[in-house]
């Protein structure tokens, strides 16, 4: 519907609707992929051969490596920035980050103490 | 759609827009479709918290150990990284309008993808003739489920992709086919990042545990 108050619309270029992601170059492409080649062969390095020794120290190093390589991915193949879409995209994601850290980290943080103290032998009775 | 108009010859100034200003076709698909990718980001994140609190409880069956081949897995990740930086040719190629160059980095992406796939049934395959079932242990149960609902997705992503690519032979690179290819890019490259999660924590950390 259309109406007399058109006039009161801005400018359909001032609106910024009809913008096109911006599609990687062949070189962001191919360093995103050199990247993620070399973060996915450390870690299968690092269990397979136990050079660390320490598994806590591994499970620590893939960690690390996994987050370094989700932000490369992001980058580089989903072309994530503050400016697309007028920064909603990285709202969304700010927010599902939030929603994902809180429920997995409640989630194993509540069900490791249920564990522990549903153990087999535990006395409730010693616990004055 | 009725609304009530203040006639703009009136003297009082209008605050406000009365009518929707116009949205070009598929001017929101991409805010649209990054949105369901984050809804999908968290039932991920619920399956792998589900995996980490149960991926323990062997019920006295197979571990990790017993069962995890970490050169097969590294084999399927490399399949699904190549898939995915040749994706990206693709996009590339389409930004061209190279549509046979597109088609055959396309091509190439499916295939890739189906090594996946096969790769992925074989060891499911393998693991139950052990009788490391779903039903086996709690750890199996959530393993399968979170394995298996990725494996899911990019089964429907290849479903996808080959539809995609009747659409561009049957209309060519026409502006609904570059926006459909655009969705499809960011499915594939985003369960590529979910991957990450996997082989990371199931299959490397499960080795560790």
């Amino acid at each position: 519907m259309k109406s007399d108050t058109h006039a009161l619309q801005p400018a359909p270029d001032a609106h910024g609707h009809g913008e096109h992601h911006a599609g990687g170059s062949r070189e962001s492409y191919l360093i995103g992929f050199g990247l993620s080649v070399i973060l996915t062969a450390i870690p299968f390095w690092l269990v397979m051969s136990g050079v660390l020794g320490d598994k806590q120290l591994t499970g620590l190093a893939i960690t690390v490596l996994a987050a370094i390589q989700i932000v490369v991915h992001m980058v580089y193949f989903l072309h994530m920035n503050t400016r697309s879409e007028g920064g909603w995209t990285m709202m969304a994601l700010i927010f599902t980050i939030i929603m994902v850290v809180i429920g997995l980290t409640g989630t194993l943080w509540v069900m490791h103490h249920l564990n522990v103290n549903m153990m087999p032998g535990h006395d409730m009775s010693t616990m004055q | 759609m009725t609304l009530a108009v203040v006639p703009p010859q009136s003297s009082e100034p209008v605050f406000y827009v009365v009518d929707e200003h116009d949205h070009p076709e598929g001017a929101s698909t991409m805010l649209g479709f990054w949105i369901y990718l984050m809804s999908d980001c968290l039932i991920f994140a619920m399956l792998f918290a589900t995996f980490g609190v149960l991926g323990g409880n062997y019920a006295a069956g197979p571990t990790p150990k017993d069962l995890f081949d970490l050169p097969l897995v590294a084999v399927n990740t490399s399949m699904l990284l190549l898939s995915s930086i040749t994706y990206g040719f693709a996009m590339l190629a389409m930004e061209k309008s190279r549509v046979g160059a597109m088609q055959a980095w396309l091509v190439i992406t499916g295939l890739f993808g189906l090594a996946f796939i096969s790769i992925e049934l074989f060891e499911f395959a393998h693991m139950i003739h052990e009788g490391a079932t779903p039903q086996r242990s709690a750890f199996l149960s959530s393993f399968f489920t979170l394995v298996g609902t990725h494996g899911l997705h990019v089964t429907f992503g290849l479903v996808w992709l080959v539809t995609l690519m009747v659409q561009v032979a049957r209309y060519g690179l026409i502006e609904a086919n570059r926006r459909r290819l655009m969705c499809l890019s960011m499915f594939w490259h985003f369960l590529d990042v979910v991957w990450i999660g996997v082989f990371t924590f199931v299959y490397l950390m499960g080795m560790l545990r």
